[in-house]
């Protein structure tokens, strides 16, 4: 620590993210590697602008993948889940339990005792949720099939971790014990260790039925409370509160904090307010992440490398070789394509960050001599370092050696929001435009700010979320990267111009259906650049025009025909006078006289037609003829 | 079948005009979703070129057609199509209020009317029933040529000349091969009409035009 205190450490930690990251990217070397690096050149052996501080920057950064774990959460709906189950055991199990035989095989072979083999076996058989997950996303092939064989094996291994945590001190050996006795005394002892075994799964249970019931049947209540307020920040702050109260909970019964709001985001996936939670959510994640990222960087101790470079070379190679093997194996079992189990294999085949917490607890427990596991943490950091690079050179230089490369588009359609068109505002004007779109089998994604209105209308089983459409990362979360028309039906004429500004910066590709409370507003709508727009009022009042044309003894379709005239001369007029508009004299006098344009057109008709503007209805001039020359018709 | 035999055609009396002829296609399918055959016979039609398509339900969903648009375009081109599917020995709807409303008297017709004086046109129909149908002895009664002499009689009105039609007969019972050979050869006919490499004499002998494309088109050596 310099002492230059907090600022001074975010300061850095920030500078090394904005400048590092953004030249990964360039390189196309992806986030990941960019904050490694950024973490390898701060740190004690580059920079020494970091020093071992490093280590508690980690633990704390490492909230970020209990926030990563609740947004995967938040995207998997139970079902999806459900449909999992198969590879989550199968692949997950058979994963997790050949790493640690053949691991610990490997270390009895090189002389170690059983429980150390078995220990650092058991450790090197989790792979790194952060890393692998995040380079998923990133790549977009999260959805693929490597991506969700992937993701399932490390739902497993998040899992794991609560036993192995259980059974890791059985293994501690009298030798270790004696020297790390004294350590061992002031880690604090979870109240739930102290239960029998009964009873420690009843609150294990417990916990895990509040979270669902709690998402379930109070989290709703409670967000449309804090929307009412309509204050942004409370929102976000009553989402960070969910997150880490759950957090907190299962931390102190000795469950993985990760996996507890894994389970609450799949419980609010089907909630109303979940684009609004996920938008919320995401920033705090992504810095977290990219910090815990620096941290690991940080971290690699290569002073110990520098000492015995061959030894943690050779380590590092058999876990990440040993792990391809036996992925790649069971890949070929779970009929995996050639490039999807290269993808898969690839992608897991390095230590995790679990692994830096069981190492610790290892040798807390006394499980592990302290010197063994510095050797063991820097080999699982560099694995995690290297994993970047890897995936590149499968991406870059074995895949296009096999034609077969799945693109991720197929699987779109597995997630339902991804619907081609969002409404954005479901009152009178936007529910009309949903029902006819649902009507005609159109899928849409509907977004609203009136938590009330959302919640009467998801009783009525129609799919809306809570939120404010203005907002880059809520209409990027419901999809408006994929959908090909954004409908803006929303009452609040400054709050449509609003979203227009986001939504032509951020999805040019969108085409925007606008609703115009009037004629200045469609003159605004026309400036700020949206495709169709809709004056409210416009085919209302026309209509009733119509009627009243009907009541005062017109033929009904003489009236229909005259308000469509009247319709597109006043649509033409409409766009002539947007143009004119920044003059403003011209404007009064080009509105004046379209007003009077549109006066004598109508009354021209009346006079010259009698009826109609439509001619070929009309035989007067038939009649005119026919008098002085009787020649046809 | 018979669009295939193999006669040498000798062209007489023919003006080879140099430049190019502009057709306007009218298409009518109020269900063009639904359509087997139209919706093959347009494919890429817009690309040919000298051709302009204009899909009627698609640009008037309402039927409010601009009158003026429609007579600007009659002016532009050359010949005039009706492409549409035979509803009641008809054109569909919007073909009809085309008709009242795009056709003024004293612009179409009348002592002033002479706009589309000179011009041709030409009728593209697809019918459910078989050409045995449309004979006297068939439960039709009338022939194609007959059936069409309504839009036949507003053409000579409007003093353009009225072709005889493409017909695509027993649509009801067309397999795949058969509609695209329908369209290589409705294409075929346009590609000659907009390089004016029709024998219009001998085109005019005929009930339709698509009986036997080889003897009314004209192979110009040297394209």
């Amino acid at each position: 620590m310099h002492g230059e205190g907090f600022f001074f450490q975010a300061f850095v930690y920030l500078t090394a993210a904005v400048i590092a990251v953004p030249i990964a990217k360039k390189l196309g070397l992806g986030s990941v590697l960019g904050y490694l690096l950024a973490g390898i050149v701060i740190g004690p052996y580059g920079l020494e602008l970091i020093g071992r501080e490093g280590q508690d920057v980690m633990h704390f950064a490492e909230f970020g993948v209990v926030m990563m774990l609740f947004l995967i959460g938040l995207e998997l709906q139970p079902k999806l889940l459900w449909q999992l189950r198969g590879p989550i055991l199968g692949l997950g199990g058979l994963q997790v339990g050949i790493t640690t035989v053949t691991g610990t095989i490997i270390g009895i072979i090189a002389g170690l005792s059983w429980q150390f083999s078995l220990a650092i076996g058991i450790t090197f058989s989790l792979s790194s949720t952060a890393i692998v997950l995040q380079s998923l996303n990133e790549k977009g092939i999260m959805k693929t099939e490597a991506g969700q064989n992937s993701f399932a094996v490390l739902l497993f291994q998040d899992i794991a971790v609560i036993p192995i945590l259980a059974l890791l001190p059985l293994l501690a050996t009298d030798a270790v014990k004696n020297i790390t006795a004294q350590t061992t005394s002031d880690t604090a002892v979870i109240w739930v260790e102290l239960l029998p075994a009964w009873a420690k799964t009843i609150v294990v249970l417990g916990i895990i039925a509040a979270i669902i019931i709690l998402g379930k049947f109070m989290v709703g209540p409670v967000f449309r409370i804090i929307a009412q307020t309509r204050l942004r920040e409370l929102f976000t702050a009553a989402a960070l509160l969910l997150v880490i109260g759950i957090a907190l909970l299962m931390g102190s019964v000795g469950l993985s904090p990760a996996l507890g709001t894994f389970l609450a985001g799949v419980v609010l996936a089907t909630s109303e307010y979940r684009h609004e939670l996920e938008g919320d959510i995401e920033p705090f994640k992504g810095l977290l992440l990219g910090l815990f990222f620096i941290a690991v960087g940080a971290s690699i101790d290569f002073g110990m490398i520098a000492d015995q470079p061959a030894r943690i070379a050779m380590l590092v190679s058999l876990l990440i070789v040993g792990k391809f093997i036996l992925l790649f194996i069971l890949g070929r079992i779970f009929r995996l394509r050639l490039d999807q189990n290269l993808i898969f294999a690839v992608s897991l085949a390095q230590g995790g960050e679990f692994g830096f917490v069981l190492f610790s607890f290892a040798t807390q427990n006394g499980v592990l001599p302290a010197s063994l596991t510095g050797q063991m943490i820097a080999v699982v950091a560099v694995s995690m370092a290297l994993t970047p690079l890897l995936t590149l050179i499968n991406e870059k230089l074995i895949q296009p050696r096999f034609g077969t490369k799945e693109k991720p588009e197929q699987e779109a359609d597995k997630i339902d929001e991804e619907n081609p068109v969002i409404i954005a505002g479901f009152g009178d004007f936007g529910s009309v435009v949903g029902r006819l779109l649902r009507a005609n089998g159109v899928g849409t994604t509907v977004l609203d700010v009136d938590s009330n209105h959302v919640d009467l209308l998801r009783k009525l089983g129609i799919k809306v979320f809570y939120g404010d459409a203005s907002r880059y990362d809520l209409l990027h979360a419901a999809g408006a990267g994929k959908a090909r028309i954004l409908i803006l039906a929303i009452g609040d004429p400054t709050k449509i111009l609003e979203i227009v500004e986001t939504a032509r910066k951020h999805f040019p590709h969108l085409k925007i259906l606008a609703r115009a409370t009037g004629r200045i507003h469609a003159y605004e709508l026309l400036e700020a650049g949206v495709d169709y727009i809709f004056r409210e009022s416009l085919d209302t009042s026309l209509r009733m025009g119509v009627e009243v044309l009907r009541q005062l003894g017109f033929r009904s379709y003489q009236a229909l025909r005259a308000s469509r005239l009247f319709r597109y001369q006043d649509e033409e007029g409409l766009r002539i006078l947007a143009e004119m508009r920044h003059d403003r004299k011209a404007y009064i006098s080009r509105a004046r006289q379209h007003i009077q344009d549109l006066e004598e057109t109508l009354q021209n008709e009346l006079e010259l037609f009698g009826d109609t503007p439509d001619l070929g209805w009309d035989t007067t001039s038939l009649r005119k003829e026919f008098g002085e020359d009787t020649s046809d018709r | 079948m018979y669009e295939f035999q193999n006669i040498l055609s000798a062209p007489n009396e023919i003006k080879i005009s140099t430049d190019m002829n502009k057709i306007l296609i009218l298409f009518a399918h109020p269900a063009l979703q639904k359509s087997r055959v139209n919706r093959e016979l347009i494919k890429n039609i817009h690309t040919i070129n000298g051709v302009t398509f204009r899909d009627l339900y698609e640009i008037y969903p309402d039927l409010d057609i601009s009158i003026r648009t429609e007579q600007a375009l009659l002016l532009e081109h050359d010949i005039i199509v009706f492409q549409h599917p035979f509803y009641w020995y008809s054109t569909p709807a919007i073909l009809k209020e085309w008709q009242d409303l795009v056709l003024e008297h004293g612009w179409a017709y009348g002592q002033e009317g002479k706009a589309l004086h000179g011009k041709k046109m030409f009728s593209v129909i697809s019918t459910g029933g078989r050409e045995e149908a449309y004979q006297k002895q068939g439960y039709n009664r009338y022939t194609i040529r007959e059936l069409l002499s309504p839009i036949d009689q507003t053409a000579y009105l409007c003093g353009m000349e009225y072709l005889p039609p493409f017909v695509a007969y027993g649509t009801h019972r067309m397999s795949p091969e058969d509609i695209s050979r329908h369209r290589q050869n409705y294409h075929r006919v346009l590609n000659a009409l907009v390089d004016d490499r029709i024998d219009y004499a001998k085109l005019r002998r005929y009930d339709r035009i698509n009986i036997d494309l080889n003897a009314i088109i004209i192979t110009k050596s040297g394209r």
